[in-house]
Order: C-alpha cells, then structure tokens, then sequence
C-alpha cells in the first residue's frame, strides 16, 4: 500500500483571471508504515496537498494513486478511500456534533455501512486507543476539556480503521502537556498499530523529534522531502520560506561558530548533548 | 512612590454551576486568592496550561469578570465600583485569542475608531489615533483592507491597534499567539514588545509558549487558580523539574543546559538565550582543559 | 460552490453616484418605487427608464451586474405575473378549462413586470454603489426618529453591520465542517429528501456551536473596548450631505413631480 503523486497540479479559479496555483507539479511516494512531517507556512499548498490524498480536492492535472489505483478512476470508490485514509483537520474538536462522546465516534464507521455491534467495538476500541477513561464515554463531548475533546476527534477518525491517518496541526492551542500527550498518542498509533502517519505541523522542534522523513511546501511547490538531518541542513533557504530548522540545530551552528568542532546535523536534544559531551 | 498600577488582593472568583431548578451543583474555584501587583511600565508574562486560571485572572483586569471574593484596583479604582467600570475598562484593554472573532469593523481603519467612538472622542481625534495606533503596530498601509484577507498575525495586531487607539495605560494579552503560526507569533510578541519598549505601555502576556516570556521582566506562574511560582525568567526557568509537575516547558535551550549540566557539566541554572548557552559551554570547556 | 454566495454585494468604483451620502440613496430608491406604483401610463414609464439607466450610466457599475442581480428573483417575478396573467377578470380572450386570459390581465400582468424589473434594478444600484457599512449608518441615520417611540435602531443597524461581517467567515467554517464530515465518511448528496435533511445534522450543530461561541467572544471584546449602546458615541465617519447630494435630492424630487403630472390617466385606471 502506498500514496504515489504524479505530476500534481491544483489551480483554484482556473479559468478565470484570479487563477491561483494551489499545488505545482507536485510528485512523491509514501511508503507503508512512514512517519511523514508535512511543513510548510500559512498557504504553502500543504492542506491542499492532503486533501488531495483523501479525495476531498481533485487533482486539475497530474494523477493520485493509492494502493497502485488511480483514485479519479470513475470505478474507484472515494467512500472506501476516505476509509483507509483517514483525515484529522486542524480544530478537529469543531466537528463534534452528537450528545455522547460515544455516539460521535461511532459516526464514522456507520457510514461505512457496517453492522452495529462491529460500530460499537470499533468506536470501543478507538477510544481506549486515544487513552480517555471511561466514565467520559457517555458524557457530552462539549463538556470535556480541550485536550480530551481533540483526543476524541481523532478517535473518531481511528474508528474507521484507516491504514493512513493524516493529522493537520493537531497540537494547535494545546498547552505544553496536552501537546506532548498528542504527539506521543500518534507515535504510539505508528509504532504500535503500524499505521502511516503524516503530520502536518509548522513547529519544527515537534517534527524533528518524531518524524523519519520530512516535505516541505513552499507556494505549492514540493521543495525538500529527505530525513530531517538533512532537510534542516538548509537553513537559510528554510528561513526564506518563513520556516525555521529546531533550535538545537541553531545551537549547534552557534558552536561550530564560535569555533567548536561539533557536527550540525543535529535535531534533537539527546544527539545534541552527546555531541556536545563527546567534543569536550 | 509610584503607586502600582494593578493590585489584588486576595483575589477570588468561583464559577458556579446550577443545576436546572438553580441548585448549585459544583463550585469551581478558578482564581484563589492571588496577591498581585503590577507597577506602571513592567512587562509581566503570565504562565500556566489551559485550566489554570491565568485567563479569568486576566478577565478581571478589565472588569469582564468581577471577584467573588477579594478585590482588585485598575489604577486605583476598585473594579466593583460601578461608576469606574468604563474608566477601567479604556485604563485595561484587553486583546483575545481568537483573532476572527473581536474585529467588529468591515474595513480595518473602521475597526480600530470602534473603541474611540465608544468612549466619545471627538471625530477628528479619532482620525489621528487610529492612523497612530495603526502606524505603531505596522499595519497603516492595510487600513482600507477588509479583516478577512489578512493573515492571523495581522489580525491580531489590528487588534491591537485597537486597543492603544483607546490610550490604555496597560494592555492585556489573553493568549494572542494560541492560533498563530510561527511566523504569526513573531509578529504579535515583536509589537508587544515595541509597545513595552517604546510607549513605556504596562503590558501583561498570558501564553502558554516559553519561548515568548523569556524577554518579560517577570513572569508569573499559576495552577490550579494559585500563583505558584514568580520571577525574572531566568529564576523561573532554572526550575525545569517544578514546571514539569505543573503541566509546563521551558525554551528549548533551557532545557539543553539543564541536560547537559545533568551530565556533569558545569553550567549554570536557567539559561535563556543560544548566546547564554553558547558561552557557558565554551567556559565549561576550557575550565576542564586547564 | 457555496462561495458563489454574494450577500450585499458592492461594486466598487469612484462614481458619482458612490459618493452620495447613503442616506440620499436610500431616500432616492424609496421615491423611485413609490413613483413606479404611482404612474400608470406608457409616458410614465418611458420617464422612469430613462431615469434609471441615467442613474446606472452615471453610476459607471457595468449593465451585466445589474441583470446577474436578477436572477434569483426571477423566479418570483414569474409566479407574481401569472397570478396577474390568470386572476384578473375582465374581457376573455384565451380560455382552457377553468383558466382564462383577459385583455385586463395581459396589461397588468405586463405591467407588473415591467414594475417588479425597474424596482429591483433601482434598489440594486442603491446596493451596488454602497458599502454595506455606510447603508446601515444611512438608515440608522434615517429611522433616528423612530427612537422616540422605543424602536432600537442603532441596535438594530448595529446588527446588521456585524451579521454581514461575519457571513464570511461562516460561509469558510461551513465548507471546512463538510469537509471533516466528509472524510469521516458523511454523504451529503445523495439519498431522497429526508435522508438529506438528517445528513445536515453532523453539519448544522458544530455550525451553530460555532456561531455561538463567535457570538460570545464578539460580545466580550465589544465590552472590553467599552461598547455600551449608542449613548455618549462619537462617529468616526460622520454622515454629512454635500453639494451633489442636493442635487440629487432635486432630481429626485423632479422626477417624481413630472412622473405624477404625466404619467397618470386617473380617468382611466387610477388604482393601478
């Protein structure tokens, strides 16, 4: 199973003066079992890019597949798509509508059309799996905390058993904690459940910390796609972009220049401070 | 002596929660009892996670909220004080989260001559706040724009603008940067900073991003409705383990210091800046090769 | 899409007829329609046409908007003139069953439509040449007197000017809400007609959360910029009539003068 791009291309208003390119020739492949970070700035193409990926956009040029199957074939379902690729947006707690928390992950897998003692277990499961307790399962959802309501808003994505799950910015407004315990959610949902992960996210000290391969889009362009050690090799054209590369790096930098004889390639704090150890 | 500008004492508010006939059915101690003072010209940050009380703390400096216990002075004037309440109000603006929902006007200038006309100023004065106010945070040549075009980072300056146009003795930012980008938060936290910097403005920062505090002059950390920890940055942030228990960070290069020096290393506590660290490093190393 | 949707809808330009006090505006259209309904003969007419395509050629706002504005309406037009076309009674010359034409009910129901077309093309100059902003200041302005009799009008305006703000920003929540449902699987297209009522649910309720958690926020950052009704409010944009706006209110007058003397047969149907 993988998500190949070829030669994409989006353009909003196309045949009108106002044509804006949302995605440029834009072409990839993501494996089974990755842990994609998606970066990028406020309208870099990167939410346009994943919704291409689960069919809510239509490629103008160029060709989608998943599973080796082009999915704007007029055969090819788009309900068992979004079924196996399940989409987390930004806010996603702004999507809960039913009274219970249970009942509002259940709302996916009914669309699939499955049997109802399948719905529950399933919307069981995806709870247990985002670990929230059990005396919340019938409580509104509108009662919860932020944490918990987003926590479930990815269940209730979980629930329909997608062997992709996108998340679009899923630490966004959380406090310190509540973003760890995300971010260490969709971790285990990798490691654990096998699931491939792509993360959209602008902090680069999150991404840098969880991901094995890192993209990323500027003006709907694909611009790197490599392991984060050396996508954030590129510090200045990061910059230029309105990105920036995880403050560790930038210490390692201000090391080298201060005439220490450290290796910049580093992402994270536990490299960095064996790097800086041994150098000592 | 400087009077301070803010201070509370004993400050308490309790949401209460009734049940259908109006019986209370659980009380939820939010702020309890906080001693607070800010003096005129301080730039405080306010820490802690979502559910602290920072934000109801901060609600009442504008007078949203009012104690249910204790009180608080806005320059003097007690909040409970009914005849105060649009002296304090305009002396305490106050910018929000969310930047969709607090810009009232279609067209940005209109935006921010929304508060001078509510307290009475003159048309022609309005004029000449709004085009200072909009000059102050950058945002002048954008005045015929409508909010809807702008990025979140512009809107929330606009928001801003709004606020000094009322010429407020202090500002309060109720977790400005929360919905931003990183781009966006730089932009916001570089106009707070001018407005402490240049106007001399009194400015409170409520966030929940280490990094925007490190330049406060204090910083003040609450949990569960209590100040539980208060000083400069740098006294804060040599407390890694404490501010894990209370749901925190610290920057990112505060926390490689603190991993270091837990690796024998001799730095000191509570390093703020990649310069700091960069230092201490380099003297760590030379003290062992001597 | 669901973005085509345009609410209030303005044109700009540097016209005229843009720079007229809005209160003039509205004032104008509000003669216009009442001359409409006053004339009645073929003169009176050909005077109001050539009053309003005076007012579009000087109000520089392309003809092609003005009929783009019409099509809604269409729809209402046509049931307002078969009506006409089939119940008014009088000498029969068409008949079919029950139904039947009179020679009355073609004159009237041609001159409903005539009627109905110049009404909404005046008021959609009025819309088109200003800003939704300055039209609620306009009748704010306009309907002060009503005050005395408890009307809250600046509320009133006030609401509007809000509501009109943010259906943006709701029209973009709920494409982004579909959008969510959507990739849990939700089907908003298909099914019969109360299949489809129930798929709005996952849609509707996040909507009006939404709204009104918008509408609470609004409310307590209008507080804390000290916003409390109209009472001790300065403007910031002050109306003020200027010297073509007098001259507009004469032509206005003018028309209306020369539509009555003109462009009524009382002799022949002076209800009409």
């Amino acid at each position: 199973m993988s998500i190949i791009f070829n030669h994409v291309c989006h353009s909003y208003d196309a045949d009108t003066q106002l044509k804006i390119d949302a995605l440029k020739d834009v072409s990839f492949k993501i494996e089974d079992g990755e842990f994609v970070g998606l970066l990028g700035h406020t309208g870099s193409g990167k939410s346009t890019l994943v919704q291409h990926m689960n069919g809510l956009m239509k490629a103008t040029s160029g060709e989608v597949f998943f599973d080796g199957k082009d999915i704007a074939d007029k055969e090819y379902s788009l309900k068992e798509l979004r079924s196996n690729v399940g989409l987390v947006f930004q806010y996603p707690e702004h999507q809960l509508f039913e009274a219970t928390v249970f009942e509002d992950v259940c709302f996916g897998p009914k669309n699939q059309g499955l049997e109802k003692k399948e719905i529950e277990l399933r919307a069981f499961y995806a709870l247990k799996q985002v670990g929230l307790e059990e005396e919340y399962f019938y409580q509104s959802p509108f009662e919860l905390s932020g944490g918990q309501k987003r926590r479930v808003a990815i269940a209730g994505v979980l629930a329909m058993k997608p062997r992709v799950l996108i998340l679009d910015e899923p630490t966004a407004g959380l406090d310190p904690k509540g973003r760890d315990e995300i971010l260490n959610l969709i971790k285990k949902l990798h490691d654990e459940e096998k699931i491939t992960i792509i993360l959209v996210s602008h902090s680069m000290d999150d991404v840098a910390n969880y991901v094995d391969r890192i993209m990323v889009m500027n003006k709907g362009q694909l611009i790197f796609d490599d392991v984060p050690r050396e996508v954030f090799r590129h510090v200045e054209e990061l910059e230029g972009m309105g990105l920036a590369v995880p403050q560790v790096t930038y210490v390692m930098h201000a090391l080298k220049n201060a005439g220490m004889d450290v290796n910049c390639d580093i992402t994270t704090i536990p490299e960095a401070v064996d790097e800086i150890m041994s150098c000592l | 002596m400087p009077m301070s500008l803010i201070k509370t004492k004993k400050l308490t508010f309790e949401y209460i929660r009734r049940d259908e006939e109006g019986n209370v059915e659980a009380i939820n101690r939010a702020v309890d009892e906080v001693d607070l003072e800010v003096k005129a010209g301080e730039f405080i940050a306010i820490l802690g996670h979502n559910g602290s009380g920072k934000s109801t703390l901060a609600k009442h400096i504008n007078a949203i909220l009012y104690p249910t216990e204790g009180s608080i002075w806005v320059d003097g004037m007690d909040s409970m004080d009914e005849d105060k309440l649009w002296k304090i109000r305009q002396t305490a603006g106050m910018v929000f989260q969310n930047p969709d929902n607090q810009i009232i006007g279609q067209v940005i200038e209109e935006d921010v001559g929304f508060g001078p006309e509510n307290i009475g100023v003159p048309t022609e004065e309005i004029w000449q706040r709004v085009e200072e106010s909009l000059k102050t945070v950058g945002m002048w040549e954008y005045r015929k724009h409508s909010p809807n075009k702008l990025s979140g980072g512009q809107k929330q300056r606009v928001s801003i603008a709004g606020v000094i146009a009322m010429h407020p003795k202090c500002i309060v930012l109720d977790e400005p940067t929360a919905m931003l980008d990183p781009s966006g938060r730089y932009e916001v936290i570089r106009a707070a900073r001018a407005l402490n910097d240049v106007e001399k403005m009194t400015v409170i920062l409520i966030t929940h991003y280490m990094e925007e505090v490190v330049n406060a002059d204090r910083v003040i950390v609450m949990d569960k409705g209590k100040v539980v920890l208060q000083g400069t940055p740098r006294e804060v942030f040599s407390q890694v383990e404490k501010l894990r228990e209370l749901r925190l960070d610290v920057p990112y290069v505060t926390l490689l210091a603190y991993e270091l020096k837990q690796k024998g290393m001799n730095i000191p506590d509570g390093i703020l800046t990649i310069d700091e660290l960069v230092e201490a490093i380099k003297r760590a190393k030379s003290v062992r090769r001597d | 899409m669901i973005r085509d949707i345009t609410l209030g809808q303005y044109y700009h330009a540097e016209s005229e007829v843009h720079k007229l006090d809005p209160r003039t505006k509205v004032v104008g259209t509000f003669v216009f329609i009442i001359a409409l309904f006053c004339v009645s003969n073929v003169w009176g007419y050909i005077l109001a046409a050539v009053y309003l395509a005076l007012v579009i050629k000087l109000s520089t706002v392309p003809f092609k908007y003005m009929i783009k504005g019409m099509k809604p309406i269409l729809f209402l037009m046509m049931i307002t003139v078969l009506f006409n076309l089939f119940l008014t009674a009088g000498e029969p010359v068409w008949s079919w069953w029950k139904l039947s034409i009179s020679r009355e009910g073609i004159i009237v129901a041609c001159k409903m439509a005539v009627r109905l077309t110049f009404l909404i093309m005046g008021s959609s100059v009025m819309t088109l040449t200003t800003t939704p902003n300055s039209l609620t200041d306009g009748l704010e302005r306009l309907l002060r007197p009503l005050k005395k009799i408890k009307v809250p009008v600046h509320e009133i305006s006030m609401m509007m000017s809000i509501a009109l703000r943010f259906i943006p920003i709701l029209i973009e929540e709920t494409d982004k809400i579909m959008k969510a449902q959507m990739a849990r699987g939700a089907d908003f297209e298909s099914g019969n007609l109360i299949k489809k009522a129930k798929s709005l649910v996952p849609l509707l309720v996040p909507l009006f959360i939404s709204a009104f958690r918008r509408a609470n926020d609004l409310a307590m950052a209008m507080e804390a910029r000290c916003y409390h009704g109209d009472e001790g409010r300065t403007k910031m944009k002050p109306l003020h009539y200027d010297k073509r706006d007098y001259f507009a209110y004469l032509a206005i007058w003018l028309m209306f003068a020369i539509c009555i003397a003109f462009g009524r047969s009382l002799w022949w149907a002076w209800w009409l």
